[in-house]
């Protein structure tokens, strides 16, 4: 059995076009036995909030395009961003951190968050955290 | 391939990544040391990602056949 690896990644973007990688390299990485530690900070908060994940939209004008870009996600049968956030979870290895500044900055309340966060931290645990890992990504 | 007495089937056919690995992990983990799994699988990506997981998380991948646009892999769960 190789070392187990770690992967760390900052989710700043809310949006449709990026949460989609973010939970697609989450499911992946846990799926691999890899640690994921994910922290949601500005804009990425908005897809812990309850229902977040079903309204993230593409950003800007192209936004108006985002019910075609779902059904074409649909058609090559990759699931929808809860789904694969459950299956992120399903693995055991993912860690989901909500930044405490966006949550007072953003007016947010702990509960209406998920219940599938982890903790709600600041940026020095997160880097300590992240410093240990093997991939550092921000999305 | 006949050789190998298949102890799990997984069909990941039509399935794109992450979905065959996600599906590999979930399927692995409900099964003991030893056991063989046979997996199909048609996204192309699969050729290099099956192998990768199967490096990543100690299991072995024992035989790998290409049938048109279906891989297969027989994998022994460690």
């Amino acid at each position: 059995m190789p070392e187990p690896k770690k992967m760390s990644i900052i989710v700043h973007s809310g949006s449709l076009d990026k949460l989609y990688p973010v939970l697609m390299l989450a499911s992946a990485g846990g799926s691999m036995d890899m640690e994921v530690h994910m922290f949601f900070t500005f804009w990425g908060l908005n897809a812990l909030k309850k229902g977040g994940l079903d309204n993230a939209k593409l950003p800007g004008v192209m936004s108006l395009g985002t019910g075609m870009m779902k059904g074409k996600i649909k058609n090559v049968g990759v699931p929808t961003l809860p789904e694969l956030l459950e299956m992120s979870r399903d693995t055991e290895n993912v860690k989901i951190y909500a930044c405490s500044t966006t949550m007072k900055m953003m007016d947010v309340k702990e509960e209406e968050l998920i219940p599938e966060v982890d903790d709600i931290v600041g940026a020095p645990f997160f880097l300590e955290l992240a410093a240990d890992t093997d991939i550092q990504l921000f999305i | 391939m006949s050789d190998y007495k298949i102890d799990v089937e997984l069909d990941c056919k039509g399935m794109f990544c992450p979905m065959p690995i996600v599906k590999l992990k979930k399927t692995t983990k409900t099964m003991e040391s030893g056991q063989i799994l046979k997996m199909d699988a048609t996204d192309p990506g699969s050729k290099k990602d099956v192998p990768a997981w199967a490096r990543r998380t100690g299991n072995e991948i024992l035989d790998t056949v290409e049938d048109g646009d279906v891989l297969t892999f027989i994998i022994k769960v460690n």
